[in-house]
């Protein structure tokens, strides 16, 4: 899967949601829960859902490696390689 | 005969609206089914019955705007006769005149045009209606929709819902600062066995069955209420009433701006997965706005966790009439010094605004203190 490919299937989850957010506002470095008021429960639906997407699971541990956009997209690239 | 009334579904609560009935006369009904939906500043919530019975007249009719107490319906138990045609039963009381000016939730309207304009985003408020007595019809709402998208609005209107649920905030927390002398105490929490404990347990799950760490402490919360019940209580009448279940309110931030605070019921007899679920099923629902009357009336505690947004300590406000809130803040890995030796740990810090006409520090301090017992054992809880 390509970048362009896994950011636009992040993107189109992000805005299920947090569907008031500004995705394109987002900067890249930024810390995504910060930047779309998520919480840890929308963070476990995100994950469950890259996990029904992407068919990927991503560790708890790996949490902290994910809190920006270009972090969680490096992150996905590697795993879906 | 019994009477079934608007409820009152919550502290701030003076009136409702009546959305839609689900049930008709004739239909039977068991304790806890859902018969409508009732709009309040807040929320719509689905309202249930507190009896088993057959539904013999409706009262209210959709769209209507009535006081709390005031009689919405006639439930009769199974083998009564039906009543003589003509005699229904008069509302307990008048809806109260419409004060100037008009808050949105009086705006006559049909439900149809009430869903559309949800739907929409549009205010009431603003809509003039062709309908008899002025009603708001479906088509006024989409001809205010297509003139909104022609002519912007110089500045965006403040969407109903979000003005409701802040006067309903406001009116709680008002009562609650004036009524109740708030004590707090705080205590910090060594987690890193609880911490390491849901670690192992999420790593046998899959990522959809995974647990949230606040589980753990909703689950503490409700076995140290066990230990000290005069925190699980309400006080009406200048009266401490201990509750014998415990129903954990769970503040739940909306996307839209403002909070509920549903229940989660008997947190005390769930497991750790069966209160996963419950608080997801709850979430989802609070973000739906598809509450039961139930969940907002039968809080008998309340818990806010705010540490997802970086706060260290929450001192809160407590939601009459219960006597207790309890407040969650950040894990913040600390230096801790135990048996002589200094680590560092996650610490949590946590909060107790107690009523101090019903209970004093001295209780306060035993359930901090039971509570850092419980998530001092976490395979216990």
């Amino acid at each position: 899967m390509s970048e362009p490919e896994i950011k636009a299937a992040v993107y189109k989850i992000l805005r299920k949601i947090a569907p008031e957010a500004e995705l394109d506002q987002v900067r890249p470095e930024e810390n995504l829960r910060e930047a779309l008021d998520i919480d840890s429960f929308d963070f476990l639906n995100f994950m469950i859902a890259l996990h029904e997407q992407l068919n990927v699971e991503i560790p708890e541990s790996d949490y902290r490696k994910l809190s920006s956009l270009s972090e969680l997209t490096r992150y996905l690239s590697v795993r879906l390689k | 005969m019994a009477e079934f009334r608007m409820p009152s579904l919550g502290a701030d609560m003076e009136e409702g609206t009546l959305i839609e009935w689900s049930v008709k006369p004739g239909d039977r009904v068991k304790r806890g089914d859902i018969v409508g939906v009732v709009r309040t500043e807040k929320a719509d919530i689905e309202v249930e019955v507190y009896r088993d019975g057959i539904i013999d007249q409706l009262i209210a009719k959709p769209g209507e705007t009535l006081p709390v107490g005031a009689v919405i319906a006639v439930i009769r138990e199974e083998g009564e006769e039906v009543p003589a045609l003509g005699a229904p039963t008069p509302p307990a009381a008048a809806p109260p005149p419409a004060p100037t000016p008009v808050p949105a939730a009086h705006v006559r309207a049909s439900p149809l045009a009430r869903r559309v304009a949800q739907k929409v985003g549009i205010d009431l408020a603003g809509v003039t209606g062709t309908g008899p007595h002025g009603e708001i019809t479906e088509l006024d709402v989409q001809k205010a929709a297509e003139t909104l998208k022609k002519a912007p609005a110089e500045k965006p209107a403040v969407p109903e819902f979000r003005a409701g649920i802040r006067r309903a905030i406001a009116a709680a927390m008002a009562r609650s600062n004036r009524e109740i002398p708030h004590y707090y105490l705080e205590t910090k929490i060594d987690l890193q066995h609880a911490l390491k404990f849901l670690e192992a347990e999420n790593q046998k799950r899959s990522v959809r069955d995974r647990l949230l760490s606040v589980i753990l402490l909703i689950k503490a919360v409700a076995r140290a209420l066990r230990d000290v019940p005069e925190l699980n209580a309400y006080w009406i009448d200048d009266q401490l009433q201990p509750k014998e279940a415990v129903h954990v309110g769970f503040a739940i931030s909306l996307r839209e701006g403002g909070l509920v605070v549903p229940a989660i019921m008997d947190a005390d007899r769930k497991n750790l997965d069966e209160l996963m679920q419950a608080l997801r099923d709850l979430i989802t629902r609070a973000r739906a706005g598809r509450l039961r009357s139930s969940e907002i009336t039968d809080g008998t505690v309340t818990i806010t966790n705010l540490g997802d947004l970086g706060v260290e300590t929450v001192h809160g406000v407590i939601y009459p009439p219960q006597v207790a809130l309890i407040g969650f803040g950040k894990v913040i890995e600390s230096p801790w010094a135990e048996n002589g030796m200094l680590g560092i740990r996650p610490v949590l810090s946590a909060t107790l605004a107690g009523d101090h006409r019903a209970t004093d520090g001295h209780r306060g301090a035993q359930f901090l203190t039971a509570l850092n017992q419980h998530l001092q054992e976490p395979e216990k809880l």
